[in-house]
């Protein structure tokens, strides 16, 4: 069976942690832990008025893509709330043609085997 | 959306589809959501995909309803507490039959023996309290004083009241198709080019009900982003142009870039022709602002001026959306002034992807001013300061915030006795300005009710009467965004369950107006009650809106060419010349310039500049983070957990000249008070400026006073000082102070929250 992951379109990730929130909703994760978590890149000058600042989720090990969710109701919650709608989850080889066709801040996670 | 709200799952839980508004959350966003309620408690939260504006994407602090419903500190029942007991935890759990008890006859004892203008009704921002807490006033306890305590009305007023004079309608928002159901594919949408985001960052705020993230929806499309703001924000890092400005100096930034518009002949004259007036004069005053002069005074080279106005004025259409920035500055009518007249020359008002510009008021918000009518002139020409500040009491139906302090201080014209918190955190550093001293001010009044959801330091100060709030998943209700002035939807807030002895806002209103002023207070229920708004401007009543989930009203653009925007249906614009009033007739009338001008902020590098020795650094206030609205959610741990405590932002390069590294706790003071917030250093910020997070208090510390929650601790309106506002009446210096920094003793170890 082909793989699934997420695509992260991370130009418009807004750093709004929605991802956690409604990942520790579903998977009922304590305090201290994550399924998916937020990271920082910068802020930094790179030139003049150019600037690097990027939020970046990182699934973690106690992501599951959702199984259960997914077979009910189509979408990972995280999906289903980010607020920049930047995440997109499917068969990798689908995921892998999107991410050719965006821009250069774009990320693929296969959290699982 | 679909017509079933409410169904049934397999495993005895049951789903209710609504939309959201504060308590808690956000403005009126009416986020769409599906609430899973099972054995009578709230276990699961979700965004609706059906939702046209949300489309299931949903906050985090909507995401964490379950923690604020279920908060083992919630206030679930009325109190009383004895007035010398005020400040100490002595309450007593009562029935809402003896709140009504206590509260009738003190009113009408007070009434009989002061007049009803000795009681005063305070309100909060943003909650859905903004609907009820005039109508309250007004119709319920019959007094004509309703204040909103932020000292100059700093926030939305002064917008909607500057549009209002200049336009003569209601808020101009971007057009981000929101009244379409198919939205941005809609065939009469057109995309904005540019949008000009000054001195806002919706991502965070969601202003007024302005789905932030919508930007991100337009920007996906092709818009392009100019940000003007004293700091590079995330979305500054995606714009094209960061016109980083000194705070405060917005006011001459606006009118230089009208000076390279209308000196370039960049502007459209067949706008300025048809529908301004006052152009001419216009023009000559933005000859006081040459782009050299201006970058002298913003700190924004006159090269960036020039193409900036270039490209804004020269794509067409584009949208500018002003923020609080413009009201929490004593220069704001100005800057709101300059502003639309940047929008009208360029010919961006009511045009497809440009400015939308709705009714003054409707709907709700209509209702709400109109209650009124319960008083007599007598009566309303008792309001707290309104014929000393016309400008103000013309377009808001409240008392002048500053003037009630003064009044509550002096007991002039009259003394104050009873006050009426509803959703009012404001000795928290919310909407007021010097909290410490409308503190020692509020403890004259004699009687006091408190209407929140938590004890708060506001209610364990003064409370005597606690009714307790029930969250917008436990009571019925309407949202309507932009609180009826440019509503893009109207959605159903949807009764999911029921947590304690709660009132909403709208039935506290009708029952205690059916015992006092039962004529202004027709309806049955509450259901009735939004039907009989609905039925007569909509043609639905409440079941129907319930079905549907949300209306869409239908927009028309260029109003003004076909006489809507005017009650005598004549073309125009509803001003006093029936024009956009580039040079405005009401403002000279109340002894203002009827242009707009640059005026420095009360403290700064120029004119203060000795005090500015001792005080070396320029604070600017109140931006927003995604895990709090104001001062709600301190107590929720999945909250606290991504922000546990106030973050205050600096340059690297400033904080190392002050022996100040990331994470170290510092104090922020200066001429008015002090406040202790945790440094952040950024390069995104100028070296000179400082920003500090607002609606900071500790649920976790002592309740009782002096502690008050910890209330004093990181109090950053305290260094905000009293009635430092505008000519007109408007605007405060929340975003313009000077400061100076320097490091403290940590606050996390003599709190108990652990993060």
């Amino acid at each position: 069976m082909a793989r699934n992951g997420l695509l992260i379109d991370y130009q418009y990730c807004t750093g709004c942690h929605s991802c956690e929130v409604a990942c520790k909703n579903e998977h009922k994760i304590p305090h201290g832990k994550w399924g998916i978590k937020l990271t920082e890149v910068g802020p930094f000058q790179v030139t003049g008025d150019k600037w690097e600042w990027n939020y970046i989720a990182v699934p973690t090990q106690l992501c599951d893509l959702c199984e259960d969710r997914v077979a009910r109701e189509g979408v990972p919650s995280c999906v289903l709330h980010c607020l920049g709608q930047c995440m997109e989850y499917g068969p990798l080889d689908e995921l892998a043609k999107k991410m050719a066709e965006k821009g250069p801040r774009v990320m693929m996670f296969a959290p699982v085997v | 959306m679909k017509k079933e709200w409410k169904t049934q799952n397999e495993d005895g839980s049951y789903t209710v589809r609504t939309c959201g508004w504060s308590p808690p959350g956000d403005h009126p966003v009416g986020c769409g959501m599906k609430l899973t309620v099972k054995g009578g408690k709230l276990v699961k939260v979700e965004g609706d995909p059906e939702h046209p504006i949300t489309n299931g994407r949903l906050c985090v602090r909507c995401l964490a309803l379950p923690e604020f419903v279920n908060h083992p500190q919630r206030i679930l029942s009325p109190m009383k507490r004895a007035p010398e007991d005020r400040g100490k935890d002595k309450w007593t759990k009562i029935s809402w039959d003896e709140a009504w008890d206590i509260i009738v006859p003190k009113v009408k004892q007070l009434k009989e023996d002061h007049g009803a203008e000795s009681i005063v009704v305070f309100g909060g921002t943003g909650r859905e309290a903004c609907l009820y807490y005039y109508p309250l006033g007004f119709a319920s306890l019959g007094t004509p004083n309703v204040c909103y305590p932020l000292s100059g009305w700093s926030c939305y007023g002064p917008r909607c009241s500057i549009t209002d004079y200049i336009l003569g309608a209601g808020y101009p928002e971007i057009d981000f198709a929101g009244t379409y159901p198919d939205r941005y594919d809609n065939p009469n949408y057109v995309l904005p080019k540019y949008i000009m985001e000054w001195g806002k960052n919706p991502l965070m705020s969601n202003p007024d009900g302005f789905f932030g993230h919508s930007l991100i929806d337009m920007m996906k499309r092709g818009t392009k982003m100019i940000c003007v703001d004293p700091r590079i924000t995330w979305l500054g890092t995606r714009a094209e142009y960061v016109l980083q400005l000194r705070p405060g100096s917005d006011t001459a930034l606006a009118l230089g870039l009208l000076n390279v518009i209308i000196n370039e002949d960049l502007y459209d004259h067949d706008f300025v022709d048809n529908w301004c007036y006052g152009f001419d004069e216009l023009k000559e005053r933005v000859q006081e602002y040459p782009p050299e002069k201006v970058a002298d005074l913003t700190w924004v080279s006159a090269e960036k001026i020039r193409e900036v106005a270039r490209e804004f004025a020269t794509n067409k259409p584009s949208a500018i959306q002003w923020g609080l920035a413009v009201d929490e500055n004593p220069n704001g009518v100005q800057l709101g002034h300059a502003i639309l007249s940047l929008s009208a020359i360029t010919g961006n008002l009511d045009v497809p992807g440009g400015i939308t510009l709705g009714p003054p008021a409707a709907l709700l918000g209509k209702w709400r001013v109109e209650t009124r009518s319960n008083l007599s002139e007598e009566l309303w020409d008792k309001r707290i300061g309104a014929k000393e500040w016309p400008a103000l009491s013309t377009a808001m139906a409240t008392t002048h915030p500053d003037e009630t302090l003064d009044t509550l201080e002096s007991g002039k014209p009259y003394r104050l006795r009873m006050g009426w918190f509803n959703s009012s955190n404001f000795i928290t550093p919310t909407c007021s300005a010097q909290p410490d001293r409308w503190y020692r001010a509020l403890k004259s009044l004699e009687f006091n009710v408190v209407q929140d959801c938590f004890m708060t330091p506001t209610a364990m100060a003064f409370g005597d009467i606690f009714l307790p709030l029930p969250t917008f998943a436990e009571h019925d209700g309407v949202v309507v965004t932009h609180f009826g002035r440019n509503a893009v939807f109207l959605g159903a807030i949807n009764k999911a369950f029921e947590t304690g002895d709660c009132k909403s806002d709208i039935e506290v209103c009708i029952e205690l107006g059916k015992k006092l002023h039962p004529n202004m207070w027709p309806f049955d229920s509450v259901e009735d009650f939004f039907s009989k708004q609905l039925k007569p401007e909509l043609g639905i009543d409440f079941n129907d809106l319930r079905e549907m989930g949300v209306y869409q009203p239908k927009y028309t653009y260029r109003k003004y060419e076909t006489g809507q925007l005017r009650g005598d249906g004549d073309p125009g614009f509803n001003t006093v010349t029936g024009m956009v009033e580039l040079s405005s007739t009401l403002f000279e009338a109340w002894g203002d310039d009827a242009l707009p001008y640059f005026k420095e902020p009360p403290y700064s590098p120029f004119s203060t500049p000795e005090l500015f020795k001792e005080y070396p650094l320029i604070l600017t206030t109140g931006a927003r983070k995604f895990t709090s609205f104001h001062s709600e959610h301190r107590q929720i741990p999945t909250l606290r957990e991504i922000d546990p405590w106030p973050e205050m932002e600096i340059h690297p390069e400033t904080a190392a000249a002050l022996g100040i590294k990331e994470g170290d706790w510092v104090c922020l003071e200066n001429m008015f008070g002090k406040a202790k917030e945790r440094a952040h250093l950024t390069p995104t910020i100028h070296p000179k400026v400082v920003h500090a997070t607002h609606g900071w208090w500790y649920p976790e510390k002592k309740a009782e006073e002096p502690s008050l929650f910890g209330v004093w601790e990181s109090n950053i309106n305290t260094l905000v000082p009293h009635k430092h506002i505008g000519k007109l009446g408007f605007g405060a210096p929340f975003k313009q102070m000077i400061c100076k920094v320097y490091r403290v003793d940590s606050l996390e170890s003599d709190v108990g929250f652990k993060a």
